[in-house]
């Protein structure tokens, strides 16, 4: 639909990164941690990063998030410094990592950043469990973390991080640490919310078929110093995904091309 | 059922019988001399069951048996009503109000102590090595002059008891504290940084409750500690009430079954104000999802 696109395009971008350089000083000599990295990201977009260990891709989405300070190079969220973005809780930030807080249920991890922001009560219970419903966990508000699985502890950072409707979802690996199996059935439900809310994600993986299977755009990234080697285009692909599409030739183009891209920006030889 | 008496009550059994044979010999050992001469001065035959028996039963011992104690504590509990001065449960009473005010003023203190390190760093490098320097002063040689100046500015009695109490108490809960406010793992903290919550937000929400476990284990030492503060503190006072009085009274007249029978009061008072503490962190752990 081209029209849409246009509409897309007239929109002001999301994220707009221009010229970010990050530099670490280290004892003996600097890290470019980032160099040189050109992206924006519209409204709707699903954006993965990918690449090799040590490649930026977590600093880059820290920069976006305010986590990280760039060294040099422009960096707007929402038309704003990332401060103010932040600041203005523009965004979500699910973590490698559930990072709940063991002394709270289910509940009331979710209810955290409604706590923060100060939102009353009822309104707080009731988006908690239409947050939990979402990441399918009804029924499992008053249990504490270590009552559930890895998946399960993931899906509740994912319902704390939608909760306060940011309309910028940020998710650092969210299932890195989990099995295959519950890694597609996690990815299915994530593009299904995807859709419904039509929130802005950028994702982090370290899994080809993951980025495919969830992206519209997938950056492939290279280490030393950290920079974009590809963009590529999955509009080619349904916006609606389903399992059998990593079936499709699409889907296998793509992979190989992210493939490619990935071995380019790799050296084997350290 | 058996198992818990096998893995429980049994080595708990054997610790405590072990400990009063120990007791039993060191005794024998100790009072032998003294029980020896004295057999000897009244020339009369004797053989190995007049000196046990002598060694167990002397008026004062140089180490008295655990039954000695365990008479002595109950006729010191009962033969006067209990707020009378010869019971022992008022002198327990009298400390355990000292130590009681002594560990809240402890806690308060160590807490204002701790939070104000952990968000100023400069009172980490101002403050912190003197509170260090002030646990290195024997409190047997300032308590009797704290007591004095306290005594000139007018507070006697209970208050300068507390404050030597306090003065012991404060440390191991402002460490403690200091540790556990600095706990949260930075993913936790990063949390809080992208909820843009403020300093004291975070304080509530993530630091403090991930200090409690590092708070328990403190406030543990800390109410022991006050109770030794406590006891400390009634020794130069002039010996008029608390169980330090009753070791000093004790140790005047040579009543060693008196000291024996406070120092077990003692314990008794440090261990039940422990288990109470041990109690509260049931119920705040259970409160807070059971498991950490």
């Amino acid at each position: 639909m081209p029209g849409q696109d246009d509409a897309r395009e007239a929109s002001p971008p999301i994220v707009d990164i221009r010229h970010l350089t990050l530099t670490y000083q280290t004892a003996d000599k600097p890290v470019y941690a980032l160099s040189d990295i050109n992206l924006t990201i519209h409204k709707g977009d699903f954006i993965s990063l990918i690449g090799p260990s040590g490649c930026g891709k977590t600093t880059l989405m820290r920069v976006i998030a305010d986590l990280e300070q760039p060294t040099s190079g422009d960096v707007t969220v929402n038309g704003m410094t990332p401060e103010a973005a932040r600041l203005q809780r523009a965004y979500g930030y699910v973590f490698q990592a559930p990072a709940l807080y063991p002394w709270r249920s289910v509940e009331r991890n979710v209810t955290l950043p409604l706590e923060i922001m100060g939102l009353p009560k009822e309104e707080r219970l009731a988006r908690a469990r239409r947050q939990l419903e979402l990441v399918g966990l009804a029924g499992f508000e008053k249990k504490f973390p270590w009552q559930l699985s890895g998946g399960m502890q993931q899906r509740v950072s994912i319902a704390r991080a939608l909760g306060f409707e940011p309309q910028l979802l940020l998710m650092d690996e969210p299932f890195g640490a989990l099995d295959e199996i519950t890694r597609d059935h996690l990815n299915l439900q994530l593009t299904r919310l995807w859709l419904q809310t039509r929130k802005t994600c950028i994702f982090v993986t370290h899994s080809i078929a993951e980025a495919v299977f969830l992206s519209t755009r997938i950056i492939v990234m290279s280490p030393r110093p950290g920079r974009i080697l590809d963009i590529i285009d999955c509009s080619d692909l349904p916006r609606e995904r389903s399992i059998d599409i990593r079936e499709s030739p699409e889907f296998q183009r793509i992979a190989h091309r992210v493939r490619e891209g990935l071995m380019q920006g790799h050296s084997y030889d350290d | 059922m058996t198992d818990r008496l096998m893995h429980h009550a049994l080595p708990v059994a054997v610790m405590a019988l072990a400990i009063v044979l120990i007791w039993y010999l060191g005794a024998l050992w100790l009072n032998g001399p003294q029980v020896t001469d004295a057999l000897n001065r009244s020339g009369q035959d004797w053989g190995m069951r007049e000196f046990v028996t002598q060694a167990f039963t002397m008026r004062r011992p140089v180490l008295p048996t655990p039954d000695q104690v365990a008479v002595e504590l109950y006729t010191s509990m009962t033969s006067h009503p209990v707020g009378h001065i010869r019971n022992l449960l008022y002198h327990t009473g009298v400390t355990a109000g000292a130590a009681l005010l002594g560990a809240a003023m402890g806690v308060v203190l160590g807490i204002l102590l701790a939070v104000g390190i952990v968000h100023l760093r400069t009172l980490e490098s101002s403050l912190l090595p003197w509170l260090i320097a002030s646990q290195t002063i024997p409190i047997l040689a300032i308590a009797p002059m704290i007591v004095v100046i306290l005594g000139n500015i007018g507070f006697s009695g209970l208050l300068p008891k507390a404050f030597i109490s306090m003065y012991l108490c404060f440390f191991p809960i402002t460490i403690g504290l200091i540790k556990g406010l600095r706990s949260a793992d930075p993913l936790s903290q990063d949390l809080m940084r992208t909820y843009s919550a403020t300093g004291s937000q975070t304080f509530w929400y993530l630091r403090l409750p991930s200090a409690l476990p590092y708070l328990f284990t403190s406030l543990k030492i800390g109410v022991a500690a006050s109770v030794v503060g406590t006891i400390v503190a009634e020794l130069p006072t002039g010996g008029q009430a608390g169980l330090g009085a009753r070791l000093l009274t004790g140790s005047y007249y040579g009543q060693t079954v008196q000291i024996w029978a406070a120092l077990v009061m003692s314990a008794v008072l440090s261990l039940t104000l422990v288990a109470l503490v041990g109690a509260a962190e049931r119920l705040v752990t259970r409160a807070h999802g059971g498991r950490r």
